[in-house]
């Protein structure tokens, strides 16, 4: 039942004050989509259809932006005009605070696709003598949506009203006349609630809207804050149940359901050097897959970083746009170390065809640096991305919430057909870092750097732990750093010469072993 | 029980004239005892120097934003400045009087 705006009036709804009995039958409820990514994913089709549903959550969680999200797509991508209730800001306010996300709040009123009704209550200017009910905002309510056709709603924070006007008693079963005669209107509206001590929301409204609650979170971690968002309850459907991270970008909001990585990448046939004839060789002689996503790890000093080197050295002599991360070094302190071992990057960050991109990681949160990151790949559009290294970034989340980033990222990276290098520190020899048990399954190649040593010779050595869809060599190559680069010692595959190895217990062995 | 659009008492020479709208939602219980309410207390208080005027809102639904009405029946003193809101059927003849600032809050 969903009676169009135009005939609800005077018409009696049977199952008004019931609505709720209707839930639990056969099948989903029609949904209407949010058209923000990733919430429509976990909803499985967004918002339940004429039906109330709460966002919750803490000052500056982001529930009114949501909100106007909800509104503002449905205005424009789906053809559901809206009406915005707003209890704490004005019309000028809501508006100059979405500007920045390209919301034009005034040009959608103007076509009749939005209408803004601000409703202040002062509570020092109002006195209250005897009986009365909240006719005045069903009156404002309704006029706003008969003007516009409206077919989504959104009030934000009604719960203000608790502030405004003494009398709880009437407040609250005015609200739950209210909400009951939205779904009356059939509209689907969202109802934004202030987090409460011990309750969804500071005046329980969630007793009110039963249908779908979202609970939105903004928690510091380390002094670095991540964005959550949980559905806490969905009348009537499935939905995920997880604390999903979600980012405000410039792009708006979007929730990162790491579940939703479906596997719809393309997968290119074509290869890329690794810039490193015998590394190709090992990776059955054409290197890594473009598209891929290649995992070097290694303790420090083994090489990662110059492995990197080649790789975008040899991508920007194919002509390629490279982008590079850095997470320790300056763009500075990599050039020059590069020209020790013979790698000269510098004609190419001139040329414009290399660009740095250098940051401490506990300068942002998480989700800051995702978005950065993003932009900068899509600024860019390089076809080879370098995160050097990866590993720095787990000092600014928790395990749950860098794994989901770059699962995101990564997944980001593979669907542009982006081939990406990260570089990964181990702490030391035979430890497996958790943010590398934890990525390692979204990896098509992991290249294992290990040093050890022999009587008073350091040696390096390198193996392809795993190259998916090729055949790879399984050998540890010993390799050494010359002016001219890295340079492996034998010729891989055939005629290769194993450093180290399971049986004779070096350190190679052990940390071929813990990986293993 | 029919209302009258505009209920005008003459000017009076003293005192300063009370500009009031009282702002309703169809003719409910509430809101004819608050009509009821406001002349009575405008009558004994106010004499010769009030203009009542009533708004319908189910009639001119517009109205309500540019006074920021919220709950019915409403009543608003628009003149003497500065504006004062009384919500309620008025029924409390002390807090009428407080909010027109005919007394002085206790």
């Amino acid at each position: 039942m969903s009676p169009g705006v135009d005939d609800v009036i005077g018409q009696e709804q049977p199952t008004s004050g019931a609505g709720d009995s209707h839930q639990g039958r056969a099948g989903e409820l029609p949904k209407s989509l949010t058209g923000i990514r990733g919430l429509d994913e976990i909803t499985r089709g967004g918002l339940p259809t004429g039906r109330p549903t709460l966002v919750c959550g803490g000052p500056g969680s982001g529930k009114t932006l949501l909100a106007l999200t909800f509104l503002v797509n449905g205005a424009l991508q789906f053809d559901e005009p809206g009406v915005l209730m707003t209890f704490e800001e004005n019309e000028g306010e809501i508006a100059s605070d979405v500007a920045s996300l390209g919301f034009d709040l005034p040009e959608l009123v103007k076509a009749q696709k939005l209408a803004v009704d601000y409703v202040r209550v002062e509570r020092s200017e109002i006195e209250e003598t005897g009986e009365y009910d909240l006719e005045g905002l069903f009156v404002r309510l309704d006029h706003a949506i008969r003007t516009v056709g409206a077919r989504r709603v959104v009030l934000d924070t009604i719960e203000s009203l608790f502030a405004g006007l003494k009398n709880d008693t009437i407040l609250r079963s005015e609200l739950r006349r209210l909400f009951r005669w939205l779904k009356e209107q059939g509209v689907t509206a969202l109802i934004t609630g202030e987090r409460g001590d011990g309750a969804l929301t500071r005046q329980g409204l969630e007793e009110y809207v039963s249908d779908a609650v979202i609970l939105l979170d903004h928690r510091v971690h380390d002094q670095v804050s991540t964005r959550r968002l949980r559905v806490v309850k969905y009348r009537g459907s499935h939905h995920g149940t997880n604390e999903y991270p979600f980012l405000i970008d410039a792009d708006g909001i979007s929730v990162l359901p790491v579940s939703s990585l479906a596997l719809r990448h393309k997968a290119p046939l074509d290869r890329v050097s690794s810039g490193v004839a015998r590394l190709d060789e090992m990776l059955s002689g054409e290197g890594y897959y473009r598209g891929s996503t290649i995992l070097v790890s290694g303790t420090a000093g083994t090489g990662k970083t110059s492995l990197a080197a080649h790789f975008l050295d040899a991508a920007c002599g194919r002509g390629e746009r490279c982008l590079c991360f850095l997470f320790e070094e300056s763009p500075q302190q990599l050039l020059r170390n590069m020209r020790s071992i013979g790698i000269d990057l510098e004609p190419w960050t001139a040329s414009g065809l290399l660009q740095f991109h250098a940051d401490r990681p506990s300068r942002y949160g998480l989700e800051t640096h995702l978005v950065t990151m993003h932009q900068a790949v899509a600024d860019f559009q390089p076809t080879v991305t370098v995160i050097d290294p990866v590993t720095n970034l787990m000092t600014v989340g928790t395990y749950t919430d860098v794994q989901a980033m770059l699962t995101r990222l990564i997944d980001h990276l593979k669907t542009a057909n982006i081939t990406a290098m990260l570089t990964s520190l181990m702490p030391g020899p035979g430890d497996i870092e958790r943010t590398e048990t934890a990525i390692s399954s979204l990896m098509d190649t992991w290249i294992v750097l290990a040093n050890d040593q022999v009587g008073n010779r350091h040696r390096r050595g390198l193996y392809v732990l795993k190259s998916r869809g090729m055949a790879h060599s399984n050998e540890l190559c010993e390799f050494v750093m010359t002016n001219h680069g890295l340079d492996l010692l034998a010729g891989a595959g055939t005629t290769h010469r194993v450093v180290g190895g399971v049986e004779n217990g070096s350190a190679e062995g052990g940390v071929r072993h813990a990986v293993l | 029980m029919p209302f009258s659009e505009h209920v005008t008492a003459t000017q009076s020479s003293e005192g300063q004239t009370y500009s009031l709208r009282l702002y309703v939602a169809g003719q409910t219980p509430k809101s004819v005892l608050a009509f009821t309410n406001l002349k009575r207390i405008c009558e004994q208080h106010l004499l010769g120097r009030y203009q009542i005027e009533i708004i319908d809102l189910l009639e001119n639904p517009q109205l309500a934003r540019g006074d920021q009405i919220l709950a019915v029946p409403t009543l608003v003193r628009r003149l003497p400045e500065p504006i004062k809101k009384i919500i309620g059927d008025l029924s409390n003849t002390e807090r009428v009087l407080v909010g027109l600032d005919l007394r002085v809050r206790q």
